[in-house]
């Protein structure tokens, strides 16, 4: 900062003596020029200094040099007040453009600060130290206190607390934690002391990786940004090659064209040559889209695919763990000739001992507590169910095959083809039925129809499931296509066709849970995982990671894709726009020297404070 | 090998592109990305090479940005 400090201090000195030199106006010539000469020297010296450097460093088309010769030629066609001038504003806006820059990075910063600075440790002699997170181990002990953040992953061994996740998730409600429970890293403790075993090194902890990849993510470069830079490569020699021939051919094609005149329509065309505008606004405007994103619990990891989701035209949906809650739960029990509880109670014992997920949910849905005391002579027949003991009653569970197996006459359930459904028997005798079914998310169906809303032409829903269950969650959710029945690889076969069936330009968007479905994900043009917190495969496999188990996000994510876009897109027109239109005017002779500053600098300072408005993205908080 | 550096000081987009692409063009570089938002430079380079590669990138930062100055992470 002390840099800048310099700068201005020189800066302002010069423009006091300009405006000297312009109030005084002294009648003498030579006094005159010496005082612009000397506030030209101390606002623009560097500027020269740098330029003659560069030259013998072999950079032509540096900034600086154009500048100069664009200061210097108005100096020569007598021009004192306008070479003053635009060396002036030029510092000024460079100054300005650094400390946007700055400001912005600090923004981003502070977007991203979830970097835990210091580590509790409980030494063995039971002392406890403050350290760096980074010099911790796998297997230490951390105290974490109220108000602090999470330093590593890690376990809690012992007390209660609630978190706050938003700092990774955007979710603002606190997740509560007790011992046994995986703590991330990232997240604050809110009330509570807790002791944790740190289970994973700093730099494999969650927080570490999400800033890793947030800070890396603008080194994949969008397209927009490639043109930019692309473009930027020719477009300063073009505009300085036209500006020597503007200086030189009309006066001499032309009779009565003076040299002057078309030496400051040239001047004007070096004014204008330099893309600073364009190629600054537009990697700020991605990277505050991106930390912004981040802030909302989705981790974009590259410009390219936030640039290409605003153009998603098509998106997949994996159904089980991505639209559904992927947990089975009972969601309906027909007893026959015993109550529901009598049922729900000997099922669940009966399949007390299996960690089968349908056998978990029968255990979820008994309210009282399980006694594998009162269960013996357990039996898993398999592709049928289970036969078990239970307080000396023969119970037998299972899919309608083990009740024809035993030849016992049973009611088939009318909405079977919803779920898994359980047949149970107790002492060779019908005593009911129990569904068992996927949950629909919570916000599937508004994930859905914000796609929609996002522009999102076509929705599909691809599921291993049969097509009844596939075909009612569809159904439910508004959904417009279904493929059921589903293997690993018939999913990508799938998406192949999904993809030449849409439009060129658009882009097919698929969201799976990042399991089982990597392949997937993979040939997508844009792939994101979902609940991808704590779960590496997740987010290594994918181009963008959800962070909590939300589909909405999808949708979130597209929004902000559009307004990164859409602001990249209004400084491409405004920059392109205001310095062609300069440069024509320029080039006939209708704009001055501070046109050509204004489209120089005023339209890069309007492009990265446009630019920045990205970084004002909405958080849930 | 793979090596970040970052670049103190670097305030011109522009001329953060033209370090990128000059640095891509040293013997050995397979890759280069310079962050500009980030102020980071990522060179992916063969390992025998490398210390000649560092070398290079400096004078390249040098002779675009002679403010900026370069160090490793």
């Amino acid at each position: 900062m002390a840099r800048h400090r310099k700068h201005i201090i020189k800066i302002t000195s010069g423009a006091v003596i300009y405006a000297l030199g312009i109030i005084w106006h002294p009648d003498n010539f030579y006094i005159s020029l010496a005082i612009f000469l000397s506030a030209y020297i101390i606002i623009g010296g560097d500027v020269l200094f740098r330029a003659i450097r560069n030259i013998f460093r072999g950079e032509v088309f540096d900034e600086n040099f154009l500048m100069s010769i664009a200061t210097i030629g108005a100096f020569a066609i007598g021009e004192y007040t306008e070479g003053v001038a635009v060396m002036l504003f030029y510092q000024i806006g460079d100054l300005l453009q650094s400390y946007a820059v700055n400001k912005s990075r600090k923004s981003i910063a502070a977007l991203m600060d979830i970097r835990p600075d210091y580590a509790n440790v409980r030494r063995d002699t039971g002392d406890i130290e403050r350290v760096d997170p980074d010099s911790l181990a796998v297997g230490d002990i951390i105290v974490i206190k109220p108000g602090e953040r999470i330093p590593l992953d890690s376990t809690v061994i012992e007390g209660t607390s609630a978190i706050d996740t938003s700092a990774l998730t955007g979710e603002s409600l606190p997740r509560d934690v007790g011992a046994g429970d995986e703590l991330l890293s990232g997240c604050i403790n809110i009330n509570g002391v807790i002791t944790a075993r740190v289970t994973k090194e700093f730099g494999e902890s969650t927080v570490n990786r999400i800033l890793d990849l947030v800070e890396n993510a603008s080194s994949k470069k969008s397209n927009s940004e490639n043109f930019i830079t692309k473009f930027a490569r020719y477009y300063t020699p073009a505009v300085v090659i036209t500006a020597v021939l503007l200086a030189v051919l009309p006066p001499i094609l032309i009779a009565g064209e003076s040299f002057t005149e078309w030496i400051y329509r040239a001047l004007i065309f070096l004014v204008i040559s330099c893309p600073c505008a364009l190629v600054i606004s537009i990697p700020l405007s991605f990277f505050g889209g991106i930390g912004g994103a981040s802030r909302q619990g989705i981790l974009v990891k590259g410009s390219n695919y936030l640039e290409a989701l605003a153009s998603a035209e098509t998106v997949v949906f994996d159904k089980t763990g991505t639209l559904t809650k992927g947990e089975f739960n009972v969601t309906s029990v027909t007893p026959h000739g015993i109550t529901e509880d009598e049922l729900l109670e000997l099922v669940a014992h009966a399949e007390g001992y299996s960690s089968h997920p349908i056998s978990q949910s029968l255990v979820k849905a008994y309210s009282g507590q399980i006694d594998l005391s009162r269960v013996s002579d357990v039996e898993s027949i398999p592709g049928r169910g289970i036969m078990a003991r239970v307080d000396g009653k023969q119970i037998a569970a299972g899919n309608a095959g083990l009740m024809e197996m035993l030849g016992i006459s049973y009611h088939a359930r009318t909405d079977g083809n919803l779920g898994t459904v359980v047949y149970v028997a107790v002492d060779m005798a019908f005593a009911g039925s129990i569904l068992i079914s996927d949950e629909i998310k919570q916000d599937a169906k508004k994930a859905i129809s914000e796609l929609r809303g996002a522009g999102v032409r076509k929705t599909v829903m691809l599921t291993g499931d049969t097509d009844v269950i596939g075909g009612r969650v569809a159904g439910e959710l508004g959904i417009d296509k279904v493929y059921a029945g589903l293997l690993p690889d018939g999913k990508v076969a799938r998406l192949e066709e999904l993809i030449k069936e849409k439009s060129p330009r658009g882009k097919l968007v698929f969201i799976g849970d990042g399991i089982n479905d990597a392949p997937v994900l993979a040939r997508a043009d844009i792939g994101i995982a979902m609940g991808g917190l704590g779960s590496d495969a997740a987010i290594e496999a994918a181009d963008i990671v959800i962070m909590t188990d939300e589909p909405s996000k999808v949708a979130s994510a597209i929004k902000i894709s559009k307004k990164t876009l859409c602001i990249v897109k209004e400084n491409i027109a405004i920059a392109l726009g205001t310095k062609g239109a300069v440069l024509t005017l320029g080039a006939i002779g209708f704009a001055s020297m501070w046109a050509a500053v204004f489209a120089d600098v005023g339209v890069a300072i309007i492009a990265i404070l446009n630019a920045s408005r990205m970084l004002r993205v909405k958080t849930d908080k | 090998m793979k090596k970040t550096f970052k670049l103190d000081g670097l305030d011109c987009a522009n001329c953060a592109s033209k370090i990128e692409r000059a640095i891509k063009n040293i013997d050995g570089v397979s890759s280069a990305t310079v962050n500009f938002m980030t102020a980071k430079i990522i060179i992916e380079g063969d390992d025998s090479k490398f210390d000649n590669i560092t070398a290079k990138m400096k004078e390249i930062v040098k002779k675009h940005e002679p403010d900026v100055v370069v160090r490793a992470v």
